[in-house]
């Protein structure tokens, strides 16, 4: 029973959406956004679970002392941090008590980690009332403290001065930091994927040399290298990823119509 | 001296003089024109019908275009597009088309609360302005109407894909029944599946963890779904030779259901007790730092073996490279066309395209499985003679033939 019926409900919903593509009509758009609804109320209870796993796999890694386990503490301070951010603002100029809130859930957070990690009983209390502690502060600085609110309902944490600093300043520069090795992961790529060992690498070489000096208007002859290069990407590659699309869209109706009626199970465990 | 000063005052005299001559408003008498002369022909053979094949809440309104568009005064810029729902106005602008346009679509929103909300069921009723440079020289047709719109209960021009479906359906329920009662099937060898179980062997043998990484795709997508079954296989080896393995997620529902489909395959292999739930983890939801993560994973832990399935995007590269330098054996597959090149010549084998989804048949050899997957040979046997009649045909301008495969949406 307990596998039945996810079967029948995706057998159900399925079909349903099959038919949807082909019904236009009002009433089918609806049922099927009612739908598609449902993903987003589901990813929101999941992102908890998943926030839950991030906090079980960093207590692990201290707890093991592993390799890099002290990373752990900066995830797990920033992102609870963030989070803090995007909910409160300041009410008038000043911050008041605001960064001593900020320390004191950091320190709670770390000894809540602590606490987790220790496998001593003796260490275990004593996080538990450093832990406690902390948390009793925090709370008392921010009932006591007008100079900012929490806004939990409405947006104005996401204006929070701090909230932008740290996403645009930090996390920004930081992902494109990462972005930008591509580039020299492609170089390195490149080199290998271009030595000339047969004879079909070395056409490959020869295709990449054009495609690569099509936009330079140095070389000699860079209009009848443009109109080859041009010719390359335009015949044979289209030509080779229309086949690919091809096979594709094929194999995605194919494991639908398996999934829909029940013939592949591995998602579910079923292998 | 007196003659410099006055000099320079009747310059100054003269300058101020000419600049209150281009201020100063001309004489209005001179300005008159019979403007007239200047308006243009109003459209003809103005035609409004229900839009077809959709959800309601649309009109398409056709026309000839004004004789004075492209041709006689050739004054018309535009055509701007009104409707009301009384015959008697007033007339709300729906918008414009360039002159030489004969067809507009009022695409209106369904939401009775929005200002574009077009009612089905109702009359509506059109104008069209033949619009010159001057905006008040236009000349307006007779209104037209009434016309009602509704939505349709079936998109005639999406028969072309049901018949397409219906037939791989049926050739998919054909071979499937055939493989059933026995009958043997050849599928065509797959390096990289193949390469799995060597894969899960070495990282055995050299004590190391196995990182399987199902992308940033979502739970909804079928090439995670592919992956999913794909990692239900790897794990239970991984279950059965005891090794580690190591699922960072990009998606906390994607997680979940890792976390099922693991579960089971250690259930399966009969070794519930060595499945640890935090194999399978969250990361985070940015590309980026979930690729720093992953990078970081591989570089602390030297994983013998990455496995990448499902949908990759940028970060396809910078995952591959980085396992390359751990020294791992690199399985990938993805149907991201883009990101395919990446995952050739930076991994040891690679499943191209709809390799991914043949890949659990594959692992599997199930007979029904592996029904559908010559279901999905036959249907590309088809696309291909298809494909050269249609050259044919298109070459030859039999239009009866080419317009048959045509989606109209």
């Amino acid at each position: 029973m307990r596998r039945q019926i996810p079967f029948g409900l995706v057998f159900i919903f399925g079909i349903f959406m099959v038919f949807q593509f082909f019904v236009p009509h009002e009433k089918s758009e609806w049922v099927y956004e009612f739908l598609l609804d449902w993903i987003i109320v589901i990813g929101i209870f999941a992102l908890a679970l998943g926030i839950w796993s991030l906090f079980k796999v960093s207590v692990e890694k201290i707890k093991q002392g592993k390799e890099g386990g002290n990373y752990s503490y900066i995830t797990l301070v920033g992102l609870y941090m963030m989070m803090a951010f995007g909910f409160t603002q300041q009410t008038g100029d000043g911050w008041g008590l605001y960064f001593l809130w900020i320390m004191l859930c950091s320190a709670c957070i770390v000894s809540l980690m602590r606490l987790r990690a220790s496998t001593d009983s003796g260490k275990k209390r004593m996080w538990a009332l450093a832990s406690g502690g902390l948390l009793v502060a925090a709370v008392l600085v921010a009932i006591f403290d007008d100079a900012w609110a929490f806004f939990l309902y409405t947006p104005e944490g996401l204006e929070n001065s701090m909230f932008e600093i740290f996403f645009d300043h930090i996390m920004m520069p930081i992902l494109a930091t990462m972005f930008s090795l591509l580039a020299f992961y492609i170089a390195s790529a490149a080199y290998r994927a271009f030595r000339a060992r047969n004879v079909l690498a070395s056409l490959l070489l020869l295709a990449a040399l054009l495609v690569m000096s099509r936009f330079n208007p140095f070389i000699p002859g860079a209009e009848y290298v443009a109109n080859a290069s041009n010719w390359l990407m335009n015949v044979p590659n289209l030509a080779a990823q229309r086949a690919i699309v091809i096979g594709i869209g094929l194999g995605i109706v194919g494991t639908a119509l398996k999934i829909i009626l029940g013939i592949e199970r591995g998602y579910m465990g079923r292998g | 001296m007196k003659h410099r000063f006055l000099i320079v005052g009747l310059l100054l005299l003269f300058g101020l003089s000419s600049v209150w001559a281009q201020t100063e408003p001309p004489e209005a008498d001179s300005m008159v024109v019979d403007s007239t002369e200047l308006f243009p022909a109003a459209v003809s053979d103005v035609q409004v019908v229900d839009k077809p094949n959709d959800h309601g809440h649309a009109v398409i309104v056709t026309w000839e275009t004004s004789a004075d568009d492209g041709g006689g005064k050739n004054n018309v810029l535009r055509y701007e597009i009104f409707y009301s729902t009384s015959f008697d106005g007033p007339f709300d602008s729906v918008g414009a088309v360039p002159a030489g346009t004969g067809e507009f679509r009022h695409i209106g929103s369904k939401e009775p609360l929005d200002s574009a909300f077009v009612p089905d069921y109702t009359d509506l009723f059109y104008q069209i302005d033949a619009v010159t440079a001057d905006p008040t020289i236009r000349t307006t047709s007779d209104v037209l109407g009434p016309v009602q719109c509704s939505g349709q209960w079936f998109n005639t021009g999406r028969i072309p894909v049901l018949v397409a479906v219906l037939i791989f359906g049926l050739l998919t329920a054909f071979f499937v029944l055939s493989a059933k009662r026995g009958k043997k099937l050849y599928v065509r060898p797959i390096g990289g599946i193949e390469a799995v179980d060597d894969a899960i062997g070495r990282a055995t043998e050299m004590g190391r963890p196995i990182l399987y990484v199902l992308g940033l795709g979502s739970a909804a997508d079928v090439a995670t779904i592919a992956s999913f079954t794909i990692l239900g296989r790897v794990a239970k080896r991984v279950a059965e030779y005891q090794t580690e393995l190591i699922v960072p997620t990009y998606d906390p529902i994607v997680m979940s259901v890792a976390q099922e489909v693991v579960k089971s395959s250690y259930f399966d292999a009969g070794r519930p007790e060595d499945y640890k739930e935090d194999c399978v983890h969250f990361v985070t939801q940015s590309q980026f730092a979930y690729v720093a993560a992953v990078n970081g994973i591989m570089l602390r832990e030297l994983p013998a073996t990455c496995v990448y399935m499902g949908k990759f995007f940028a970060e396809s590269l910078l995952l591959a490279e980085t396992g390359s330098l751990a020294g791992s054996i690199q399985i990938s597959g993805t149907d991201e066309i883009a990101q395919i090149p990446f995952f050739i010549v930076a991994c040891d084998y690679t499943l191209i395209g709809e390799e991914l989804y043949a890949a659990s048949a594959y692992l599997g050899r199930e007979p029904k499985l592996l029904g559908s997957l010559k279901a999905q040979d036959f249907a590309k046997a088809a696309f291909v003679v298809l494909a050269i009649v249609g050259l044919l045909a298109a070459n030859f301008e039999w239009s009866e033939f080419t317009t048959l495969f045509q989606v109209i949406d």
